[in-house]
């Protein structure tokens, strides 16, 4: 199935008083100077997927300054079928999600109607950031597939805060004890099913991010991501039955999948320390577009692809060549920020894909050729 | 903003009012300017009932449902079986499930659930009352009926654990998709568990 975002509508998001698109099924560029809010508006399609900045994870913080609230609105054509999605974002109330007119009451129901992948300068955090930044990708995809998964993440965090809370409190008491041992047994019951699908997520992305390394290096040295969770070594149960006296001592959980990592490796050693920009980029490039596959096999639906500043990361070569595969359908919809306007057109010259080019400048979006 | 009364006993009065769950300044202002325009009697009335309420309000000692006498109507009702105990958070979820009149067992009211982010623990409800009362009495099953969020499924699992070393029956409210819903719109959670959970069909028509 190919879905694409047909209009997309903002209102006092970000630098955007308003703005209305009507966008390319193919390929559509925002292209404009820096600073100029190209990626924006790739933002507002992120918010439309996924219900969240990309960047910015204080929703409030997205509205422009001095407006109340901010609305974004999309058109998406799925199945030959609209799909109205509604997103409203106000100062001290809970964001808003619709759709077609009707209220989401929770958020992750809405979460995989609309399969992404975005590729940006921000993704060097996912080797360079903490493990944290690596569990939240992997909560990012899987949570696009997996329904399941996404609710026990977020059972599994309440308890968690819950007996974090507990432990702080620290009283020995009995019913205390008695509290934390229903505790554990809620976070082995939410746990032990993130744990596998998070494992099965790495085994079968793997190889496909292997062949993509392959491909977009020309060279043969193996790349790994080595999924690591301390419940790959003991019974969940048990490991936290083992450290119930250290975690009293120290005030928080020890044990459990909010420690999970992935070490990304290059040949037999880590990325992060051996690995030179230019092996940091393919690595990150081959990632993606392995996630994009991925997501793509296992939903059977094909995602909306976002190239954040695509220069970043692709070369003139690169980027002509993704272009060519989205004219043969190998890719659906695509947006693309890229600062050099006449960059852009050679590019778009060459091959002969339905595409947009919006200019974008400080006094507005001009639909630029199509 | 700030608002200019004219008068000191009226802008204490709106102070009291608004802090009342719900009520903001300017319903509270409202609801004055209401009772001020009230003949005296009915304004006593009013004050006396709220004060009279707070005063002589008592917890049943078997349920600790909010009640006028020391047992409450359902503690004291002969022809409502005694074997039968349905766990709530509060008097508002007595009066749920009391409007559905399908239940004809007696309550025990927890007064909360378990959350330690809220500062609420074991010993901050009438647990060990209901532990005791299973131990003492003829019970034959406990219903929990608590929300379904994740502290009420941390309350009903240490309830459980508290239990399950006594023959009592320990049962819990089906969870499934609402009556009148569309599948199509139903949450998938909710519809994974009752796909798991189905009845047999006969027990949907018997009762």
């Amino acid at each position: 199935m190919i879905m694409h975002l047909a209009k997309l509508s903002v209102i006092n998001f970000k630098n955007y008083a308003q703005a209305d698109l009507e966008l390319s099924a193919k390929i559509n560029c925002f292209v404009g100077e820096n600073g100029v809010g190209k990626t924006n508006l790739l933002d507002a399609i992120h918010y439309l997927a996924l219900c969240k900045s990309n960047l910015n994870p204080v929703d409030t913080q997205n509205i422009s300054y001095d407006a109340e609230f901010s609305v974004i609105q999309g058109v998406f054509d799925r199945k030959e079928k609209e799909e109205t999605i509604y997103c409203s974002i106000r100062r001290n109330k809970k964001k808003q999600f619709k759709r077609n007119q009707k209220d989401y009451k929770r958020l992750a129901e809405h979460i995989g109607l609309i399969p992404l992948v975005m590729i940006s300068p921000a993704d060097y955090i996912l080797i360079q950031g903490g493990s944290e930044e690596r569990r939240k990708w992997m909560n990012g995809v899987i949570g696009q597939y997996d329904r399941i998964y996404l609710e026990n993440m977020i059972s599994y965090n309440r308890i968690l805060t819950q007996r974090n809370k507990l432990l702080k409190e620290n009283n020995n008491s009995s019913a205390s004890r008695d509290v934390l041992e229903v505790l554990d047994a809620q976070l082995v019951q939410y746990g032990e099913p993130v744990y596998q699908a998070r494992r099965d997520f790495v085994d079968r992305l793997t190889p496909v991010f292997q062949r993509y390394y392959q491909h977009v290096s020309g060279n043969k040295e193996e790349v790994k991501l080595n999924y690591f969770s301390q419940l790959m070594e003991s019974d969940f149960e048990a490991a936290l039955r083992s450290s119930r006296q250290k975690d009293l001592i120290v005030q928080y959980t020890t044990t459990g999948i909010h420690k999970d990592d992935i070490s990304m490796d290059l040949g037999e050693h880590p990325l992060k320390k051996t690995g030179s920009q230019g092996q940091q980029k393919t690595y990150l490039v081959a990632l993606k577009l392995a996630e994009f596959e991925f997501m793509q096999e296992t939903m059977q639906n094909t995602p909306i692809l976002l190239l954040d500043d695509v220069f970043d990361k692709f070369d003139a070569f690169r980027v002509k060549q993704i272009i060519q595969l989205v004219a043969e359908n190998r890719f659906g919809q695509i947006f693309i920020t890229d600062t050099n306007e006449t960059r852009m057109m050679n590019i778009l010259k060459e091959i002969p894909a339905e595409h947009r080019v919006f200019k974008i400048t400080k006094e507005g979006i001009i639909l630029q050729h199509s | 903003m700030h608002q200019n009364y004219s008068s000191k006993l009226l802008e204490e009065a709106v102070e009291e009012f608004s802090s009342l769950p719900g009520i903001g300044r300017k319903t509270a202002l409202r609801l004055v300017l209401y009772l001020l325009k009230q003949d005296n009697e009915i304004v006593e009335r009013f004050g006396n009932t709220v004060l009279k309420m707070k005063k002589e309000i008592l917890h049943c000692r078997i349920c600790h449902n909010i009640s006028d006498t020391e047992m409450c109507n359902i503690c004291s009702d002969n022809y409502r079986d005694h074997t039968t105990v349905c766990v709530v958070e509060n008097i508002r979820d007595v009066m749920s499930i009391e409007n559905t009149q399908q239940y004809s067992g007696i309550y025990h009211v927890l007064g909360g659930i378990i959350s330690p982010i809220d500062g609420i623990g074991p010993a901050d409800l009438t647990i060990d009352s209901l532990v005791e009362k299973a131990a003492n009495n003829s019970i034959r099953e406990v219903i929990l009926a608590l929300s379904t969020t994740m502290e009420g499924d941390t309350t009903n699992f240490y309830i459980y654990k508290k239990l399950k070393d006594t023959p009592i029956n320990v049962t819990t409210l089906a969870r499934g998709v609402a009556i009148g819903d569309d599948l199509e719109y139903a949450d998938e959670v909710t519809l994974g568990r009752s796909i798991l959970h189905r009845t047999r069909f006969e027990d949907t028509f018997r009762s």
